[in-house]
């Protein structure tokens, strides 16, 4: 807003810190306990390290099979994002570029399924995966979510954004279509791309209801259904829960700080969250 | 799977059918042969996909809410709309509604008011702005299970929240066995993890509102306060709209929180209409029942959007 004297300043910087504080609470307290011996866990209620055993990280990494989990949750990511990333501006660009019958009709029923929430259709879709034999696999973990509505859409925006001059140029050139979304539309299109990636990244690390449903062995389980297992196996240590939780949380967290900025434009055009 | 042979079947080489002929192949010269070709190509990995695994389960989700199909049986038998009369006379889900409607309206005030208290505050050239953005996103970026397990054992009766209060001398309760208690922690959880996001929506809403309004205003000697009452709040109201349909959909729609803070209890204090979903379906295998408290629960967020669609008069200005 407009000027800003010295106090109001000062008395912005004690709430937002206040505040801050109450989201950062159950972040300190989960790092500090990690670090606990289990005896201090339940008398040490600290929000900041006094002790450092590190080793309740391998400790708890070697309790579950957090390898095969984190593995797990890798492969359906890259999958997730890969199929994101290429199915979702293929579409786009269909929607953003070129003409043909249907395309308002189809892209009108897009956007309304964008207000069917996924629990709906999640029973059926259980009972398609389940048929196809895909429970415990990787196919059952990715190839539901290959393609989604919200990147369509927001990929089909920024697309629209470029300028048609420059394909035409190219296709006076002789370049054909396809070429020309590979050759002009894709490297114009990174940060775009990028914020998709990221978003689906994300959506895919910590989507639990999903996983949950079609896997039901150690070897199949994504990192989340494996720390909720965890949680079931021990429940007491609460040193191990919390290393195995932040060893989760981890591949997030570094997202997130890397691509801060790309994030936070995301969710300001386009008010989608994961 | 109505979209996908819109999408793709019908393309150029589709043999027009005998009457109304003549238009068809006027109708067909609108259209390039090389850029629906193209279109097609194009659409049909995400519209297969989109339609076996969204589209097709929209329409198979409504025919299983009328049988008694219990996931495994080959053979589903039609019921009509007995699961839905079973419903209505089922005090677990009158239970369910009841939860979700007080956790809905919790989470969207306390939303609205922790979202746009934090964007005022950060809407002004503030020091260590980037800082408070970052910390205040970084629980929508951890997964619901992580964030879930810390509350959980934080509000655990040796958990943290208690050792503070005892600090003070307080003796705190045993949270998560009370259900009013848990119920109120659940809502504080949910909207602990989405307050970054609410805050960015605000932010971003206050930074293209015009200054000039606000301006005048204070030349006129309107306060602070009276310019966020009387300006800022009402041409915010778009904003306030899309703010309180996502902690509306958050709300019906929550699951994973739940499952992993308290399961559902103590008593079914916190039973969600997503738990109660899940649990009928997939523990004890009521598919068609299942389906039909999904089906009810569009309704209900249908429903409740609307209403507060046309209260908002917030309308087109939004997406």
């Amino acid at each position: 807003m407009m000027k800003h004297s010295r106090a109001t300043s000062l008395g912005r910087h004690a709430i937002l810190l206040t505040g801050a504080l109450f989201v950062v609470v159950p972040f300190l307290w989960m790092f500090t306990t990690s670090l606990q011996t289990r005896a201090e866990t339940y008398t040490n209620a600290s929000i900041v390290p006094t002790s450092w055993h590190w080793e309740n990280y391998l400790h708890a990494w070697q309790a579950a099979p957090f390898s095969q989990y984190y593995v797990n949750s890798i492969i359906m990511a890259v999958g997730i994002v890969t199929g994101h990333l290429v199915l979702d501006a293929f579409a786009a660009y269909a929607f953003a570029r070129l003409r043909f019958p249907g395309r308002n009709a189809i892209f009108v029923v897009l956007l309304a399924a964008l207000m069917i929430p996924t629990f709906v259709t999640i029973i059926p879709t259980y009972a398609i995966v389940a048929n196809l034999g895909w429970i415990d696999t990787y196919a059952g973990l990715i190839v539901p979510r290959l393609a989604d509505v919200f990147g369509i859409i927001l990929l089909r925006q920024y697309f629209s954004t470029i300028p048609v001059e420059l394909e035409e140029a190219a296709r006076l050139d002789g370049c054909s279509r396809i070429g020309t979304f590979f050759r002009i539309i894709v490297p114009l299109s990174k940060p775009a791309l990028a914020t998709l990636g990221i978003f689906s990244f994300l959506f895919a690390w910590n989507d639990f209801l999903w996983p949950l449903l079609v896997t039901n062995t150690d070897e199949s389980r994504t990192i989340q259904i494996g720390l909720q297992a965890f949680v079931g196996r021990y429940g007491t240590s609460w040193n191990y829960l919390m290393a195995g939780t932040l060893t989760a949380t981890v591949p997030s967290m570094v997202v997130f700080m890397f691509f801060q900025r790309a994030l936070v434009r995301g969710v300001a055009t386009t008010g989608l969250k994961e | 799977m109505t979209v996908n042979d819109a999408g793709i079947r019908r393309g150029p080489n589709v043999a027009p059918g005998g009457v109304g002929r003549r238009n068809r192949r006027r109708w067909w010269r609108n259209y390039e042969r090389d850029q629906v070709l193209t279109a097609a190509f194009f659409l049909a990995p995400a519209l297969v996909i989109l339609g076996i695994f969204v589209f097709y389960p929209i329409v198979s989700g409504i025919h299983i809410s009328l049988t008694d199909w219990n996931g495994f049986d080959p053979v589903k038998t039609f019921v009509g709309l007995e699961n839905y009369g079973r419903l209505a006379q089922s005090s677990e889900f009158w239970n369910s509604l009841f939860v979700t409607l007080l956790y809905a309206l919790g989470v969207s005030v306390l939303s609205v008011v922790s979202g746009l208290a934090i964007a005022l505050l950060l809407d002004a050239p503030l020091r260590g702005r980037g800082f408070y953005r970052g910390i205040y996103f970084l629980p929508v970026v951890t997964s619901s299970v992580a964030a879930a397990i810390v509350w959980k054992y934080m509000l655990d009766p040796a958990g943290f929240v208690n050792a503070f209060l005892a600090k003070f001398g307080i003796m705190g309760p045993d949270w998560l066995q009370d259900r009013w208690l848990a119920l109120g922690a659940l809502t504080l959880l949910t909207v602990w993890k989405n307050i970054g996001f609410n805050a960015i929506l605000y932010l971003t809403a206050l930074q293209a509102l015009p200054n000039s309004v606000s301006e005048a205003a204070q030349i006129d000697g309107a306060s602070f306060r009276q310019r966020v009452r009387h300006i800022t709040v009402p041409l915010l109201a778009p904003m306030t709209f899309f703010v309180v349909l996502q902690a509306l959909i958050t709300s019906f729609q929550a699951f994973d929180l739940v499952y992993v803070l308290t399961g559902g209890g103590p008593r079914g204090g916190t039973d969600v209409l997503g738990m109660l979903m899940y649990r009928e379906a997939f523990r004890l295998g009521n598919f068609g029942y299942g389906t039909a408290i999904a089906f009810v629960t569009l309704c209900l967020v249908l429903g409740v959007s609307l209403v507060q669609w046309r209260a908002s008069g917030a309308g087109k200005d939004d997406e």
